[in-house]
């Protein structure tokens, strides 16, 4: 007789006991959205389940790029006006460092070790070199006119500087800062992001409203990819933030006040879709399962959510005001 | 180069550092290595009247700062091409002189030119013995004539004719279906030409033109006391007994135009040389990333960028960027590059700036601002081309009066 009524009451402190770890457990499996405002110097962070806004932190002056630590416990914040990097918290969501920058800090990349920053002065034409353990800058590399796109090789061997006047690609030695090879591309490049396997670099153009592929062994362009909308004024075509999926096929490229992403065949550089998104698509980030990519709309203050499958914007989530970066964490 | 001026204009253009070369020779080569690329900054020195105002006196270096900013942008981007360019100024007061610095340097085989002229000498240097394989940019010049009937194949316009500036203007207002205006016209011959553009536009844009007067009323009169109460008279008296939704007022020089707002009969805005203006630049611009361009121009000098120094930054610009894409310091391949079909300018206004093949004007979006504002920027979206919407500004292949010889 006792049986049937202890059985169940197991069943049930194991049941219990599961969901309890279930639950505990939860946060590890979920993750959050974090968005620049540039304008309203906001960092809005939102549940990536429900895309709920759980918090807005204020930070200082022209938030823009932002980067995960490699720990993934931090955000690197390039706030512009304010001429210094800031250090947001995960945890708590304060920030709790302040980091040199020099000038105008617009965007910056970190090296695969989690040790250093390079950071794209905007404003007086350098890439500052910042070890992250000291908070100092150890190095100024001169660049050319508004440095903007930054992106370190999968190697950590070289990084990628893109200046928008002059209208270059740098490649930069990391171990001696020198620039060794200054790609000529479409004007005003903005943003660069290497294959995973490093043979490769691709750079927007906002100006010229095109993205090259060039060959990092060569330094030379492999492709240049256009995008025709003709029902979009030319000047609207504007190619800002790119995403490559991780298995290297597929590339997604914001084209600004075309107020669409392009979705490119990465192997044929062919373009498969257009997705209407919100006005001013900036930069994107994707989920940890590359399921989804979130994108920034900079004039329409909101964030599209594209699904990476079947190629659908199936969602759009208002944010703070003029949004720019995206950042995902686990 | 022998230098003349007043004493004050002189000052004001010696002041301005590094790149005025008294007395050196034109071929003066960089301090570092690469191959030069030697520019020549010609302009007259014209005695500006002074303004009605004393509000925000107009700065004596407007068009040089534009295009030595330029330089240093340019510069930094020919650390890595092994290019330097580098600029000689010469500023005159006598047109023949110009003409004699002019003729000095092509002896010297200089070919690149940035002019700040008026018309008359800018046609006198274009048709110069040994011009024709130069170029000649000119930065300040608004004149149609220069774009149309004395077109010269070696010059290139940078700053948009005034039939641009008055396309953009109309455009608007038939976007705002504010369809019709009243002209008024200033004195000076400028304002004719102003005023002439205006009336073409409006046609063009089916603007209906109620009244068109000429402002003859004594531009001194605010200044003196109480003297607010007779120009309140005067404007409202000027626009009595016309209907129209906009006032349009051609004064270039600023003798008047700025005492219309808020005095005219009826509450109407005024548009055109002041309050909503039609200009290549404006203060208030910060689209495009032009914050950059509008931070860089203010820190180096200490006051904002002007519509004519953006012309001299665009001159300089224009020829760094054919220096950099044809990869060549030879001023032949330069002026090739700049006349060819790839030759594009990135300008902080949105589209990629280019010259037209029928006029030699830079096809360029045309801002509409006030002082504290950018009101709108044209071509105003529905004005449509068969290949450029740039080009429902100013006048098209079709209707161009510019035959190159």
């Amino acid at each position: 007789m006792p049986f049937p009524l202890i059985r169940p009451s197991r069943r049930c402190a194991a049941w219990i006991l599961a969901s309890v770890l279930a639950m505990w457990l939860q946060p590890a499996f979920a993750f959050r959205i974090f968005v620049s405002n540039e304008k309203d110097n906001t960092i809005t962070v939102l549940d990536g389940a429900s895309l709920k806004i759980l918090q807005t932190v204020t930070v200082g002056a022209r938030p823009r790029g932002i980067v995960l630590s490699a720990d993934g416990k931090s955000l690197y914040i390039c706030t512009s006006d304010a001429d210094h990097i800031e250090v947001l918290d995960l945890a708590s969501l304060t920030v709790t460092r302040v980091l040199p920058s020099n000038p105008d800090p617009e965007y910056m990349a970190l090296s695969h070790d989690g040790k250093t920053l390079y950071v794209a002065n905007e404003d007086n034409s350098q890439v500052s070199v910042l070890d992250i353990a000291d908070g100092r800058i150890t190095s100024e590399i001169p660049v050319g006119v508004e440095p903007e796109g930054m992106a370190v090789s999968p190697d950590d061997k070289t990084v990628l500087c893109t200046s928008e006047t002059t209208s270059m690609a740098h490649f930069i030695d990391v171990a001696t800062h020198e620039v060794t090879a200054s790609v000529l591309v479409g004007t005003r490049p903005r943003f660069a992001v290497f294959t995973k396997d490093g043979s490769r670099v691709w750079v927007s153009s906002e100006v010229a409203g095109t993205v090259a592929v060039i060959d990092t062994g060569t330094h030379k362009i492999l492709h240049t990819i256009t995008f025709d909308l003709p029902e979009v004024p030319t000047a609207a075509i504007q190619a800002v933030g790119i995403n490559l999926t991780e298995d290297g096929h597929t590339a997604f490229v914001d084209l600004g006040p075309a107020n669409r992403v392009a979705v490119i065949d990465a192997d044929t550089f062919k373009v498969k879709k257009y997705l209407l998104v919100g006005q001013r698509v900036w930069h994107g980030a994707f989920s940890p399962d590359q399921s989804t990519l979130y994108v920034a709309n900079g004039i329409s203050n909101d964030m599209s959510v594209i699904d990476v499958k079947n190629l659908e914007v199936t969602q759009s989530v208002p944010v703070g005001q003029s949004p720019w970066g995206i950042v995902v964490a686990p | 180069m022998v230098r003349r001026g007043t004493p004050r204009r002189l000052a004001a253009f010696l002041m301005l550092a590094g790149l005025v070369f008294v007395g050196m020779p034109p071929c003066a080569v960089a301090a570092h290595g690469g191959k030069t690329i030697a520019i020549d900054y010609l302009a007259l020195d014209t005695s500006h009247p002074t303004p009605s105002t004393l509000l925000d006196p107009p700065p004596l270096d407007t068009g040089l700062r534009g295009a030595q900013l330029a330089i240093a942008d340019t510069n930094t981007t020919g650390r890595f091409t092994g290019q330097d360019f580098v600029m000689q100024v010469s500023v005159e007061r006598d047109p023949a002189m110009v003409v004699q610095d002019f003729e000095r340097a092509l002896a010297a085989g200089h070919r690149l030119f940035i002019t700040d002229v008026p018309a008359d000498l800018l046609l006198k240097l274009a048709d110069a013995k040994d011009a024709g394989s130069a170029v000649l940019l000119d930065a300040t010049s608004a004149d149609d004539r220069l774009r149309g009937a004395d077109c010269r194949a070696n010059t290139l316009h940078l700053l948009p004719s005034r039939a641009m500036l008055a396309d953009a203007l109309m455009q608007y207002l038939a976007i705002k279906n504010w369809r019709r205006i009243m002209l008024l016209t200033g004195r000076d011959p400028a304002d004719a030409l102003y005023a002439d553009a205006m009336r073409h536009a409006a046609e063009k844009f089916q603007i209906t033109l109620q009244a068109d007067r000429p402002w003859s009323f004594n531009p001194a009169a605010q200044q003196a006391d109480t003297g607010h109460y007779q120009v309140n008279d005067e404007v409202a008296h000027a626009t009595q007994g016309v209907s129209f939704d906009v006032l349009v007022v051609a004064d270039e020089a600023d003798n008047f135009g700025d005492e219309l707002a808020y005095r005219t009969d009826q509450p109407r805005p005024v548009a055109g040389t002041q309050g909503l203006v039609p200009t290549a630049w404006a203060h208030a611009m910060d689209e495009y990333a032009s914050t950059q361009l509008q931070t860089r121009f203010h820190r180096a000098t200490g006051r904002w960028m002007t519509a004519r120094d953006y012309g001299g930054w665009l001159a300089v610009r224009s020829i760094g960027e054919a220096a950099t894409r044809s990869a060549s310091a030879d001023p032949a391949h330069i002026i090739a590059y700049l006349h060819g079909p790839d030759f594009t300018v990135s300008g902080y206004k949105g589209p990629e700036l280019s010259f037209r093949g029928w006029d030699g004007q830079l096809r360029q979006p045309v801002l509409l601002a006030d002082d504290r504002s950018l009101v709108s920027i044209s071509p105003q979206l529905g004005f449509l081309h068969q290949t450029n919407e740039l080009d429902t500004l100013g006048p098209d292949q079709p209707e161009t009066a510019c035959h190159f010889h």
